[in-house]
């Protein structure tokens, strides 16, 4: 038996040396070929190759079937088959790989008792983050809010930056460098509003917050390149404030969660499968519960999606999270909201002291670096929002609602240059402006951390932690966040940020 | 060849390509920087010099061992968190001190057992914990006098033990050369001497960035500080001329820089 394989693989060999196929040895010029085709001749059979292959493919399928049909419940198979689509199982999709999805899934994995316990799937649209608001906010973060649960938030934030190398480490991986500026902000405020600065001052000290107030002869003191003409008062950060670069914190909570364990996959959520339950309340209404069975991630630029049967689905969207929502006929308040941050130039600004300032006008500008950069903006009123389909920027926006203000409160940047600008989105909440943060009361799988408008990034490192112990622990463990969940959106109580802008 | 041989010689012929190559085995996974698109980020005006010196021979060989072996890396990773704890419960709060001395003898008990040194107001004594760690404990008499000098060249000191320094509302001078511990946040905290301190020495720190100075224009009375032989910062002639800037009353030493205009090849 041997020897006859050997003479067939020898005939393999030399069919392989000469470019003929056995198609012409049924010709009847075979002899003009010479001798070896006559040998090849010989071969009866089809090639052995093709044979065995297409046997084990065949046999391979029908042992992965056995596999599938003996343990029902997962979706382990020997050989990955596409891993380009997402998997069919997860425990917890995170719809949404901005900082905030990719915190919650760090904070997840971190919790986790056994490693690879919980299956974590990350769906991000856009994996080049070009029209993310993560990467194109400016960056900052103050503990200056008015409400208990944003100081507590910021505060711990930064105690997470503090030590972010502790937490973030990948071994044999660089340190994370945040390029933190320890800058502080500056909130200026006029007489009508000086008021409301002193008694979230009060609030932000009894929370801990290292700030001082100053009156306008101090200001002058301290800053003396801002005119002081209508402030009556100002609150200025001392510690745990300044901006950092929201890249290298996206990049770095990314890099940790994957390393721990979480997947990544890169589609758009498009629609939900869910069972509905109606339940009857003590008063006899009836209600529908409603739980979600799986998540259908679209595969970009293709007509090929896939299911992810799921126990537990996050939606940190951002901008988008309303029109998610939307598919699930949930009206959640949140919507895109388009702000310009302009790059001025202007060599005789304000030095290397130069604070996050905020004008009670709404206008505010920071230093870009060490060669007389700045960038700056404000928010427009609700009635001129601009158009959300694009990213364009308005120059003339500029010119009449930021320069005026920037000019009259820093005298030194009359002459500028816009360099360059851009447009990012805030996921604005039309409600309260504040966080959404927990479960929907109807939907009992559905997590929300949405709504930031315009803090998300600088909250991020406590909301995933807070979201993480919200699913892997049942309740708020660190700083209690239930006021910020989605009950107060129907029961139409706002928790308003009583801020100067 | 027999197969434990032949995985010995395997490992040797590799462990021998490691010595040979220039280029640390960390930067095997590709880098994870990639900048925004450029239409849309700001324009970074500064960029941090790459460094592209190997880590030494037995780093390298840490390394080729955690691509092999679990436990390796395990047991890396265990020895950096221990680390850390070390640190951090040196700097712990030392509210027992506290509470029984007084915060001034805690503060001092703190420096000393961080081998520092330290001088009380109106004395001309030091206190100065010497190579082992042992100390004059003549410091308990001086109960409720607060401390003028701090030396604490070297030591582990970071932001967490500036509580025990909380109360120090008379110091004046404060040297921390050379500590690999203190950081921007560290910067960030010295505010709470802004009326007191005069002479700030952060000479030698490795983890200072450009960052954490804009963080000293709290501290308004600063007569002298000493920024030499910073490493992490990235453009040192801008940063110091911006810092004479922000603390006109001060005299900035800044020495070890090279200043001289380097030609683009």
């Amino acid at each position: 038996m041997s020897t006859w394989r050997r003479v067939h693989v020898n005939l393999r060999k030399a069919h392989g040396l000469f470019p003929v196929s056995s198609r012409r040895v049924t010709q009847p010029n075979t002899w003009k070929y010479g001798h070896l085709t006559l040998c090849k001749s010989l071969s009866t059979s089809r090639p052995l190759r093709d044979d065995f292959f297409k046997d084990l493919e065949v046999q391979l399928a029908a042992m992965r079937q056995k596999a599938l049909d003996a343990l029902p419940g997962s979706d382990w198979s020997p050989l990955k088959m596409d891993r380009s689509l997402p998997p069919e199982r997860a425990d917890v999709v995170i719809v949404g790989g901005g900082v905030i999805g990719w915190s919650i899934a760090y904070w997840i994995k971190q919790k986790e008792r056994l490693r690879g316990g919980v299956r974590v799937v990350v769906v991000e649209k856009d994996p080049t983050y070009s029209q993310a608001s993560t990467v194109l906010s400016a960056g900052g973060i103050r503990q200056q809010f008015s409400l208990p649960e944003n100081i507590c938030l910021s505060i711990a934030s930064a105690q997470f930056m503090k030590n972010i190398n502790e937490h973030l480490h990948v071994l044999n991986e660089d340190p994370v460098d945040l390029q933190f500026n320890h800058s502080g902000y500056l909130f200026l405020a006029n007489e009508e509003v000086a008021h409301i600065m002193e008694e979230n001052y009060k609030t932000q000290r009894s929370f801990g917050a290292h700030v001082s107030l100053l009156s306008a002869t101090q200001l002058k003191e301290k800053f003396p390149w801002i005119n002081t003409d209508g402030v009556a008062l100002a609150s200025y950060g001392l510690e745990n404030e300044g901006w950092f670069d929201p890249w290298t914190l996206l990049q770095a909570f990314k890099r940790k969660a994957l390393s721990l364990g979480a997947e990544q996959s890169i589609g758009e959520v498009t629609d939900f499968k869910y069972t509905s339950n109606i339940a009857t309340t003590a008063e006899g209404d009836q209600v529908v519960q409603r739980r979600i069975k799986s998540v259908k991630v679209q595969v970009n630029n293709s007509l090929e999606y896939q299911p992810i049967e799921c126990a537990i689905v996050v939606n940190a969207a951002g901008a988008l999270s309303g029109k998610l929502a939307a598919t699930l006929g949930i009206l959640l308040p949140v919507e895109p909201r388009k702000r310009y941050i302009y790059v001025l130039n202007c060599p005789d600004g304000p030095g290397l002291d130069t604070p996050f300032l905020i004008d009670y006008s709404g206008v505010w500008f920071r230093r870009e670096g060490l060669g007389g950069n700045y960038i700056a903006g404000t928010s427009p009123e609700e009635a001129l929002e601009p158009d959300t389909s694009d990213l364009e920027v308005d120059h003339q926006f500029f010119e009449e609602k930021v320069w005026p203000h920037l000019a009259s409160r820093v005298p030194a940047l009359e002459k500028l240059k816009v360099t360059s600008a851009w447009a990012g989105f805030y996921d604005y909440n039309t409600f309260d402006q504040n966080a959404v943060i927990g479960l929907h009361p109807s939907i009992n799988n559905m997590f929300f951390a949405t709504g930031f408008s315009g803090h998300g990034l600088q909250h991020s490192p406590a909301v995933g932690r807070a979201m993480a112990e919200l699913i892997m622990e049942g309740n708020f463990t660190s700083i209690d966040l239930s006021n910020l969940g989605f009950r107060r959106i129907i029961q139409k109580e706002p928790m308003l940020e009583r801020n100067i802008v | 060849m027999s197969a434990p041989f032949m995985s010995l010689y395997r490992c040797c012929q590799r462990s021998a390509l490691l010595v040979v190559s220039r280029r640390s085995l960390s930067s095997v996974s590709p880098p994870s920087s990639v900048s925004p698109p450029s239409s849309v980020s700001p324009p970074s005006s500064v960029s941090p010099p790459s460094s592209v010196s190997p880590p030494p021979l037995h780093t390298r060989f840490l390394l080729y061992l955690t691509q092999c072996f679990y436990d390796v890396e395990m047991l890396q990773s265990w020895t950096f968190l221990q680390r850390w704890k070390r640190i951090q419960k040196r700097n712990t709060y030392y509210g027992y001190t506290q509470k029984n001395y007084g915060s001034d003898i805690a503060a001092a008990y703190y420096i000393l057992s961080l081998k520092g040194g330290l001088r009380f107001v109106g004395q001309s004594e030091w206190f100065i914990a010497d190579r082992r760690g042992k100390f004059n404990w003549a410091f308990l008499d001086h109960k409720d006098t607060p401390l003028e000098e701090v030396n604490m060249n070297y030591t582990d000191i970071n932001y967490r033990g500036l509580d025990n320094l909380e109360e120090q509302k008379s110091l004046r001078t404060l040297s921390l050369r050379g500590c690999p511990e203190v950081n921007d946040w560290f910067l960030a905290r010295l505010h709470m001497f802004e009326d007191s301190l005069e002479e700030l020495d952060i000479s030698h720190c490795p983890r200072i960035t450009t960052g954490g100075l804009a963080a000293l224009r709290n501290l308004k009375g600063l007569k002298r500080l000493d920024v030499s032989s910073l490493p992490g910062i990235s453009s040192p002639g801008v940063v110091i001329i911006l810092l004479e800037e922000m603390l006109p009353k001060c005299d900035v030493t800044a020495n070890g820089y090279d200043h001289t205009l380097r030609e683009e090849s």
